[in-house]
């Protein structure tokens, strides 16, 4: 129904080309879903180690602290901002639970101030951007130079060992049919995933998250407030720092304060690849699982293949570039 | 219970067309001062139930500015402004639309990327009953059968998919979806800044006969528009500003179009202003020295 205008002043491959266009601009999940079948075939056919349930528990235990961190970095890139300063954030949640519980503070207190306190440094972020105006780019690397310094004061620059318990649960596993390889931490970032997912298509929040991205004009005509949609998105991506934190104690049972440090930039790749756009108001959390996944994926059938591990930057890097070109191709203007 | 405080009928009763009926929003003495520049100056304005009034003037004659003092965009210095007779005093658009005028801008005022339906309900979602509506969750068949409903009624039948995004539109039917959604919530007034300036001229026919079936639905509907066929297409009267203030009203079937472009430059006096009504020759001699 829309193809009749353009078939009726253009040649019929150009309408073609345009359906297709926006084929895959309705949906976004399209192109990086078919990159990460692509790669999963390649690997499987050209290693004999890549086919196999324990690497792929092994690419999604992998895949959760950057997956998750991803997660808030996309609600922001869905307001057409971008935060620097995720894992910094996530950084030093990890010291503040680490150094809190060995002080005597009860795990669960620990984990929950640590929440508080990611939450609490996300949405001076959120602030920031709304009442100073000023940009996120230049917020957030503000925040994450801050962060940096915060965690290594709080820190001394040393290594905290984290103490058993709480802490380190999200790292214990749990045996599926006695044979696939489950961990807490898994666990509880799919039902972070699923929870945002729900959040963002269902709810008038959600609705208001994608129209400030897309078009903030448009969303203050129709009497959205900006500025509340904007740090409450900050907030929430805080809190899911804080979970991020807790997850990374659970996979390496060390606080390092040096820990995470290309996270931030990580986190933006995967939410790039996942199809989700740097200008706001398209895509979403399906496309980060999947972009977090085609990461890992790529990056631990490279190594199988013995490709050393510069080509496998490489590789991802080219990777954001061609996601990134790709959705200035099918993004339509005006 | 909307006459008690109207004042005069102004000079829109010399108009003849509208009578004794009582106007839904007025403006009385509209003045707004930026620095020395003065954008509204003394300005007057009627609006009558059912009507298209077409507001038209040149560029800088104060036409947004009027328009924004009527949504609440901008607050006068001086002047009242009536909404069913009531006096109202808007601060802010959302002020406005919650009283039941809605605005249609020039620029169309959509999310590309969200599908009809929820640009339609935007800001204003339906939300599910009882518990889940607490939890602010989406009444997403409801409003899709309301939007469906309204494009309908407004005859936007050239629509078929209410799910798909807007960018996948024409520029006419996105300006469909921005005059459905001030039809779809406008409860006394439609304000429409230029409609049809970003559009061909298929385009604007569509937006134009959209245009004249919100007004046959009884809703009052203000054009401000410099495309003067279209203004006489679809407008019951002219409202004429010029430097600032309403230089009077004239029905298009009395006048011709270069008559109009004439009083919008001030070539020509607008008939009737001087004896019709005193207020506004008054205001006339000064514009026109």
């Amino acid at each position: 129904m829309t193809t009749t205008t353009s078939s009726a002043t253009g040649t019929l491959g150009r309408s073609r080309a345009d359906g297709v266009r926006r084929t895959f601009a309705r949906y976004p999940v399209l192109g990086p879903t078919a990159a990460l079948v692509l790669a999963i075939i390649v690997f499987s056919v050209s290693t004999t180690t890549f086919f196999n349930i324990d690497n792929f528990s092994l690419i999604v235990q992998q895949s959760v602290v950057i997956g998750t961190l991803a997660l808030g970095q996309t609600l922001i890139i869905l307001t057409a901002g971008i935060d620097l300063a995720n894992a910094a954030i996530a950084v030093f949640g990890t010291l503040l639970l680490t150094r809190l519980t060995i002080g005597g503070t009860p795990s669960a207190v620990a984990i929950l101030l640590g929440l508080v306190a990611c939450t609490v440094v996300a949405t001076v972020s959120g602030l920031l951007v709304t009442r100073i105006k000023l940009p996120p780019f230049i917020v957030t690397l503000g925040m994450l130079a801050v962060m940096t310094a915060v965690t290594n004061l709080y820190s001394g620059g040393t290594t905290y060992p984290v103490p058993d318990g709480l802490l380190t649960w999200l790292g214990t596993s749990l045996y599926l049919f006695g044979r696939v390889q489950f961990t807490m931490g898994m666990i509880l970032a799919a039902l972070l995933f699923v929870l945002m997912w729900f959040v963002l298509s269902k709810t008038a929040w959600g609705r208001h998250v994608y129209a400030v991205g897309n078009e903030p004009e448009a969303a203050r005509l129709t009497g959205i407030h900006i500025d509340r949609t904007l740090v409450s998105v900050y907030a929430v991506a805080g809190v899911i720092y804080g979970f991020a934190a807790w997850m990374a104690l659970g996979r390496t049972p060390t606080a390092d304060p040096n820990a995470y440090q290309t996270g931030n930039l990580d986190s933006i790749t995967a939410v790039v690849i996942g199809g989700t756009s740097l200008f706001g108001g398209r895509g979403g959390v399906v496309g980060t699982i999947i972009g977090a996944l085609i990461v890992a994926i790529l990056r631990s059938g490279l190594t199988q293949m013995g490709i050393d591990s510069n080509y496998q930057n490489l590789a991802t890097g080219v990777l954001v570039i061609a996601a990134v070109a790709f959705d200035q191709a099918t993004r339509r203007r005006g | 219970m909307s006459t008690q405080t109207v004042q005069t009928p102004g000079p829109a009763a010399s108009s003849g067309a509208v009578g004794d009926r009582t106007p839904v929003m007025t403006a009385r003495g509209l003045v707004k001062r930026y620095g020395h520049v003065t954008a509204i100056n003394g300005c007057d304005f009627d609006l009558y139930p059912g009507e298209v009034l077409a507001v038209v003037g040149d560029n800088g004659a104060g036409k947004s500015s009027l328009i924004k003092a009527l949504t609440g965009a901008l607050t006068p210095d001086a002047g009242t402004v009536t909404l069913d007779g009531k006096p109202v005093a808007f601060h802010s658009p959302l002020e406005a639309r919650q009283q039941g005028i809605e605005t249609v801008y020039q620029t169309l005022a959509v999310a590309p990327a969200l599908d009809i339906a929820s640009n339609l309900f935007l800001g204003r979602e339906i939300r599910r009953e009882g518990l889940l509506g607490s939890l602010r969750l989406l009444d997403k068949k409801a409003m899709r059968s309301a939007a469906r409903k309204e494009l309908n009624a407004l005859g936007i039948a050239t629509i078929q998919d209410i799910t798909q995004p807007v960018e996948t539109l024409s520029g006419g039917q996105r300006q469909a979806v921005a005059v459905a959604r001030a039809a779809m919530f406008g409860s006394k007034v439609v304000i429409m800044d230029e409609p049809t300036a970003a559009l061909g001229v298929r385009e604007t026919a569509q937006v134009l006969e959209l245009i004249k079936r919100i007004s046959g639905r009884g809703l009052p509907v203000v054009l401000i528009s410099h495309d003067m066929p279209a203004v006489f297409e679809v407008a019951d009267r002219i409202h004429v500003h010029r430097l600032g203030r309403r230089a009077g009203i004239v029905e298009p079937k009395n006048v011709s179009m270069s008559d109009v472009v004439s009083y919008i430059t001030g070539a020509e006096e607008i008939p009737g202003t001087h004896d019709a009504d005193p207020d506004q020759a008054a205001h006339t001699s000064e514009v026109a020295p």
